[in-house]
């Protein structure tokens, strides 16, 4: 006989009175293809309208923040209210023309994919403010924890294209010699730590190098981002508890695009509280704001750069924005998300909102716009051609030479990996390789 | 010195040398940890260098990687080995990866000490031999010492490898060694030859075993608690056998073992972990294609059972004395 008993379908009359049966809430979107999309359940508040605490506000006076949602452009293209970073003409252009190569480079590096130069590519088509906004509000030796839809940061930091290219087609040029999946870029010159495929172990090592630069006395803070669905991975709440304790100067980024590929935010638990309320429960700041308002992203940035720099510990942002494309490549969001979701997204879209911004300003025309674009298209594709000249995905030729397999496992190379080296070597010479 | 206060010393005297040097973990600051291993050091280095961390395995270990990518050389603690998997994923994909998949730009430079294995009465949660999980793992070096001089040499080894790198420490043994019999009083390290620490710095290189005893009969490959075990069993039987010890699992001195079973012919292997896929497997596939030609009798394991660690059968789990001695004669036998 077993000794294990079923639960349930035998439990005893007395377990079984006259109770209404439970029901389990399994969470469901709004919208399924064929759907209408019509996002008026969102509460947007005005631009403008959202207080701006000062840096070194304790986290529980501000928790109103980790609720509302803090707007600085209007939909007149003005940027108004507290947060307003003021920036000047120049940087603004920066900005702008940033997001614009994240565009250009995101649209350029798909089509190689789909041309067969690559296995694989991710956009950040709709949230290049994320990013690019964050990118600039930061120190250049700030190190920054990605996730896998943050090339803007590289973009913004201008690290060369044809590197990052090189590593998306693991050609001969790719300094991380075509061991990790394209977009999965490393820079360390740039502030830019290794991209990891397993979701958030990012987080707890952001905090680890926020709390070795704390422990040293250095200024240099760190940055971390990952998706919202992502949130719901334990090295998250790991992350969220050493940076509390710690006071680690972080600034822990949620991108909430609303889709974690086919899930909507929902199953990481967005019918239940926002994403910046996470903060609360740790007694870190929290902050919920436009993601697709670039100057939001820089202000909130700036405002948790200063507050981690003058030892006032971390901040959370949740970047309220939609990812406007598929998951990546491999994806087809037509599947599983309402088909006009995309145009009725009510926060618009954030290169367009920024330029009509400039253009308001009297800094900025349509012209100058198309020019730039048509420019930064023109750029990406040199840097591509160049980029192609040292190989692509598959073709064979390009690659790195085998034995480099077998480097960078230890410091120096054990016995049992030489011996795999060499006999690899062997199988390659009787192949006539 | 006995076994924790060699490990203390090997910390002691590595936080001295090199101010990268950092140790963490749950209770390790202000209270010295659960084993004391680390007391005083916070008193001695402050509490930037030294200091408790929330219960959570997974950010103990993610937070030392990015400690390791800004430049710092953590020493994290995990306060038993039965406590490492909650931090698998960051050990196995994010610090055993980080020099390989970042070309060397970031590396992870930690040391993950952990006391591990049984004969405690720690039951299922406190017994566990988890080294072939990390010997399976591309990237990581494990390392068991089995006394008091080796624990020292290799810890300061371990802490100046540019490698992350998993640092076993056999719990039965950190006060005496054990000698399988534990209805006899315990015993102390005082007056055992490996017992004789140095106060300062000293080495013991990776990748290197240590011959216990030379013989002729048989080699007896084994690390650990099992060191003890298995010269006592020797001793005992008056067999003549090579007692080989590890002392690191990867890299592993398989030069030392190829030469042993090669003079002697014969080779048992003996470790406490569970035995299905466990690194007794890969030590028996290792003699075999490599001294095949030289064996006289088929090659042995003694190792516990594939059952977790029973707590009132403790004894009974443990590879003794008489488990040993049984293999032994089974391989003598032809
Ligand atoms: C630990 C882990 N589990 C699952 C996956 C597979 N996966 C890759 S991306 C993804 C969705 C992530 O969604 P989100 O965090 O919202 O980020 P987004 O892609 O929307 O930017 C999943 C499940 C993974 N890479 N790692």
């Amino acid at each position: 006989m077993s000794d294990s008993k079923q639960i349930g379908a035998e439990s005893s009359p007395e377990a079984r009175r006259n109770l209404p049966p439970l029901s389990l809430h399994v969470p469901e979107p709004k919208f399924r293809p064929g759907d209408t999309a019509d996002f008026a359940h969102f509460e947007i508040p005005p631009a403008g309208s959202t207080p701006r605490p000062d840096e070194a506000a304790a986290a529980g006076d501000m928790r109103d923040l980790a609720y509302g949602l803090v707007r600085v452009l209007d939909d007149e293209g003005q940027a108004v209210g507290p947060w307003d970073p003021k920036l000047p003409a120049e940087t603004l252009l920066k900005i702008l023309r940033a997001m614009a190569l994240t565009r250009a480079f995101d649209e350029r590096m798909f089509r190689a994919q789909r041309q067969g130069k690559t296995s694989f590519y991710m956009k950040s088509t709709g949230e290049e403010a994320v990013s690019v906004g964050a990118a600039l509000a930061l120190q250049r030796d700030d190190m920054c924890f990605p996730s896998y839809r943050q090339q803007g940061i590289l973009l913004a930091r201008d690290w060369p294209m044809i590197d990052m290219m090189n590593q998306i087609y693991s050609n001969k040029g790719d300094r991380l010699k075509g061991r990790q999946l394209p977009i999965m870029y490393s820079a360390r010159e740039a502030g830019f730590f290794s991209i990891s495929g397993n979701l958030t172990t990012q987080y707890p090592q952001a905090v680890g190098w926020a709390m070795a630069s704390a422990a040293r006395g250095d200024t240099r803070i760190a940055a971390t981002w990952c998706g919202e669905g992502s949130t719901a991975e334990g090295d998250f709440h790991s992350a969220c508890t050493f940076a509390s304790v710690y006071r680690a100067p972080v600034i822990m980024n949620v991108v909430n695009n609303q889709w974690a590929i086919s899930s909507f935010s929902g199953f990481a638990g967005a019918e239940a509280t926002t994403f910046a309320a996470r903060a609360v429960g740790y007694g870190i700041a929290g902050l919920r704001i436009d993601g697709n308002d670039a100057l939001a992203v820089y202000a909130a940035t700036r405002w948790a750069a200063d507050r981690a720099r003058s030892n006032g510990g971390p901040t959370l942002i949740e970047h309220f924005t939609y990812r406007a494309e598929g998951h990546s490549t491999s994806d087809d969001p037509g599947q599983y998300r309402s088909a006009d979701e995309g145009s009725h997204w009510p926060l618009g879209d954030p290169i367009a909102r920024l330029k009509t911004h400039c253009i308001a300003l009297g800094i900025w025309d349509e012209e100058r716009h198309a020019a730039m674009d048509v420019e930064l298209a023109t750029q990406v594709r040199d840097a591509a051609r160049e980029a192609e000249k040292n190989g692509i995905l598959g073709h064979g030729l390009h690659h790195h030479r085998m034995e480099t397999m077998f480097e960078q496992v230890f410091e120096d190379m054990p016995w049992h990996l030489e011996e795999q080296r060499d006999q690899m070597l062997r199988e390659a010479k009787a192949a006539g390789l | 010195m006995n076994m924790i206060q060699a490990i203390n010393s090997a910390m002691d005297v590595m936080m001295d040398r090199d101010s990268t040097v950092v140790v963490m973990g749950e209770d390790v600051g202000f209270f010295g940890g659960v084993f004391r291993a680390t007391a005083g050091l916070q008193k001695k280095y402050g509490k930037n260098r030294v200091f408790d961390t929330p219960i959570t395995e997974c950010g103990i270990i993610g937070v030392a990687v990015g400690m390791g990518a800004y430049g710092l050389r953590p020493v994290p603690e995990i306060q038993f080995a039965d406590y490492i998997y909650p931090a698998l994923d960051q050990l196995v994909s994010e610090a055993a990866r980080l020099r390989y998949r970042s070309a060397g730009e970031f590396i992870a430079p930690m040391t993950v000490r952990s006391p591990f294995g049984g004969g405690i009465f720690g039951g299922q949660t406190h017994s566990q031999s988890p080294e072939g999980i990390f010997t399976h793992v591309s990237g990581i070096k494990t390392v068991i010492p089995s006394t008091p001089y080796d624990a020292k040499g290799l810890l300061i080894a371990a802490i100046e490898d540019n490698d992350p790198t998993i640092f076993f420490e056999p719990k039965r043994i950190y006060n005496g060694p054990f000698d399988g019999h534990y209805d006899t009083p315990a015993r102390n390290w005082g007056g055992h030859r490996d017992a004789q620490v140095p106060s300062g710095y000293y080495k013991v290189e990776l990748g290197k075993a240590r011959t216990v005893r030379a013989g002729e009969a048989l080699t007896i490959l084994c690390y650990g608690t099992m060191v003890h075990v298995v010269e006592e069993t020797v001793t005992m039987t008056g067999v003549d056998a090579e007692i080989i010890d590890l002392r690191t699992l990867v890299p592993l001195d398989i030069e030392a073992i190829e030469a042993s079973v090669k003079k002697t012919g014969r080779c048992l292997i003996v470790h406490e972990a569970t035995r299905t896929s466990g690194f007794g497997a890969e030590l028996l596939a290792l003699v075999q294609e490599r001294c095949f030609y030289h064996l006289e009798a088929p090659i042995e394991r003694v190792t516990g059972f594939d059952t977790p660690y029973p707590h009132s059968l403790e004894w009974a789990y443990f590879p003794g004395p008489v488990r040993i001695r049984e293999a032994i004669n089974k391989i003598l036998k032809d």
